[in-house]
């Protein structure tokens, strides 16, 4: 059974001023000097190994953790191991105000799970969220909750299509499950 | 409330409720694959689904057009890969003869008015141009569509683009699409669809069409589409691809995320300078910039109609010294058509070298490179740093480019 409710300590990617960093590219995330690795767990050391102030990320993340970061992450490049850097650090879920396009299109189609948040700037520019508290969220009907605070927060739930790859385990495995049903 | 034309579209390829925002299955009516790209679509395939057959081979295609006939052994590889594959499973290829995938679609009847179109290539928006929705995308996409037939999408917002005013030659449908580029930026259009609305788009041609909505990508927008079409653009697409053309409206009560108005009123001939589509200047500004070479081709500039506007610049005159023109038709109908029409002939004596049909020097796997310290001019839509090779590119219409290579620096025909 795949997992819906996500517990776990969050990492929100602001900048030495404290802004949540908007328009994180690919290159970023997982440069493109490493894009010979096809092993994914040899990936996960390279995440976000180009974006200032979170080169030291891989060794601090811990499995289960959750990223919240700002407008248009993922943007440039098609590179699935832009995604499957995180898959390796078992992150759980990335929740963002927008992704880019095929960013987002990656992850879905990986089975990992990327979820819209609209409220996620003020939240942060508040600290209504910050980097260590400990957040719950049921990516099945989108409703979030800082346990740390207390404070409650939506984030867009799975759409049906996302939710259908995600249990099928990735887009490959679903065209299998058409089949058997 | 109404439906926008992108929204129109997917509606009737899935179940599920449209709205922006939404994600839904969308049924395919077209999926392919080009020598980029299609290798790895064929190495997924069979390392998932091994012996088991696409989901329908009569609406699945493999086009090659990036290094045609190849010219490195990686390509040879590729393109075989995808011949052997097709072999097998009883797939069409369009072969290195054919031309430009997108074109090659279009002019085939296969991307008709109202379809839905995924492949390889980035630029497969282009058939927005022809009222399709056309999509680029990565290999596992691709292969999942080639696999089920169908493909996830997440409706977009649509902006309206409201044009107003006159402009005339030099000036094209290329000058208008940077100066629309200029305005838009890749901002405005973001991860939307875009409508062309207004006298100036309604009167475009089939390949001003394709020229505008193939620079959709550089918008960073989705797909674009030019409902309003005359007669004479019905015609001539119907005579092209042999089905019957259906214009596709939105409804008066559609919604839009933005309505922008751009009066082109005036408009002279344009340029993007290196390394950014959008850092668009006059040309008139840019007559200090000597230049080594030209391109003419791509699937921006690449039909009948652009050849025969440079052909009627380079008529009767001859590229200058030591500058080479480099001119590639999209398809070989192009080739066809300009071979009959004598076009081949005027640009064959102006001193150009004309190749076989295909992407040519758009990209970096064919005809044309740039060197180190090279300046060039192209019709082409991108001229990110290192996309044609180490020289700097300026993106021009077919006029220009061929003016430039008659006087060896940036110009329009008016300067000759
Ligand atoms: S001409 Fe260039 S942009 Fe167009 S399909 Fe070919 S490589 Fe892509």
């Amino acid at each position: 059974m795949s997992e819906f409710v996500f517990k776990g300590r969050l990492w929100v990617l602001k900048d030495d001023k404290g802004n949540l960093i908007e328009d994180i590219d690919t290159d970023q995330i997982y440069h493109n000097a490493y894009l010979h690795i096809t092993d994914i767990s040899e990936m996960g050391r390279y995440a976000l190994g180009n974006l200032e102030g979170w080169k030291d990320f891989p060794s601090k993340a811990k499995p289960g953790d959750i990223i919240a970061a700002g407008r248009n992450f993922g943007a440039g490049s098609s590179r699935q191991q832009a995604v499957d850097c995180f898959a390796a650090l078992k992150i759980s879920l990335i929740m963002a105000p927008s992704f880019g396009a095929i960013y987002f299109r990656n992850a879905v189609n990986s089975g990992f799970p990327v979820l819209k948040c609209a409220e996620l700037e003020a939240l942060a520019e508040k600290e209504h969220i910050k980097t260590g508290d400990r957040v719950e969220i049921d990516i099945r009907i989108g409703k979030a909750r800082n346990t740390s605070t207390g404070e409650t927060f939506q984030v867009e739930p799975l759409s049906s299509v996302q939710r259908q790859i995600y249990e099928a385990g990735g887009l490959f495995a679903f065209a299998q499950s058409m089949e058997e049903r | 409330m109404g439906y926008t034309v992108i929204e129109k579209i997917i509606q009737r390829h899935t179940q599920q409720e449209v709205r922006p925002g939404h994600i839904v299955w969308m049924i395919l009516d077209v999926r392919s694959a080009r020598d980029f790209g299609g290798p790895n679509v064929v190495k997924n395939f069979q390392k998932e689904y091994g012996d088991k057959p696409v989901a329908d081979r009569k609406k699945t295609f493999f086009t090659f057009d990036l290094s045609v006939p190849a010219c490195s052994l990686k390509y040879a590889d590729s393109q075989q890969i995808c011949r052997e594959f097709a072999r097998r499973k009883g797939i069409k290829v369009y072969d290195v003869n054919e031309g430009i995938g997108s074109h090659v679609l279009i002019e085939r009847g296969h991307a008709a008015s109202g379809s839905t179109v995924v492949g390889t290539d980035s630029h497969m928006n282009i058939l927005g141009a022809v009222g399709s929705f056309g999509q680029g995308m990565g290999d596992v996409d691709i292969t999942f569509a080639f696999k089920t037939g169908k493909t996830w999408f997440e409706v977009p917002e649509t902006v309206k683009v409201i044009l107003k005013g006159e402009f005339n030659a030099p000036s094209s449908a290329k000058d208008l699409t940077l100066f629309i580029l200029s305005k838009l930026g890749t901002r405005e259009a973001a991860l939307k669809a875009v409508e062309f609305y207004g006298e100036p788009v309604k009167e475009l041609s089939l390949a001003g069409r394709i020229t505008l909505c193939s620079m959709v990508t550089e918008m960073a927008g989705i797909v674009g589409f030019v409902p309003e079409a005359n007669d004479r653009f019905l015609k001539e697409i119907q005579d092209l691809s042999g089905v019957e053309y259906r214009p596709l409206t939105a409804d008066p009560d559609a919604r839009y995320a933005e309505e922008i108005e751009i009066d082109v009123s005036g408009l002279t001939p344009k340029a993007a300078a290196p390394f950014q589509p959008t850092n668009v200047k006059d040309v008139k500004d840019l007559s200090h910039v000597s230049i080594d070479s030209g391109f003419i081709g791509s699937c921006t500039n690449g039909r009948t109609e652009d050849m025969k506007a440079a052909a009627d610049v380079l008529k009767g005159r001859k590229v200058k010294q030591g500058v080479i023109l480099k001119i590639v038709p999209a398809t070989r109908r192009v080739y066809s058509e300009i071979l009959k029409q004598g076009i081949l002939d005027d640009l064959f004596e102006s001193g150009a070298v004309v190749s076989n049909p295909g992407c040519g020097g758009c990209a970096e796997g064919h005809i044309g490179l740039t060197g180190e310290g090279e300046t060039q001019i192209s019709t082409a839509n991108r001229n990110f740093a290192g996309k044609q090779g180490k020289g700097n590119n300026y993106l021009a219409s077919p006029r220009v480019v061929a003016a430039s290579c008659v006087l060896g620096r940036i110009a329009s025909p008016e300067d000759l």
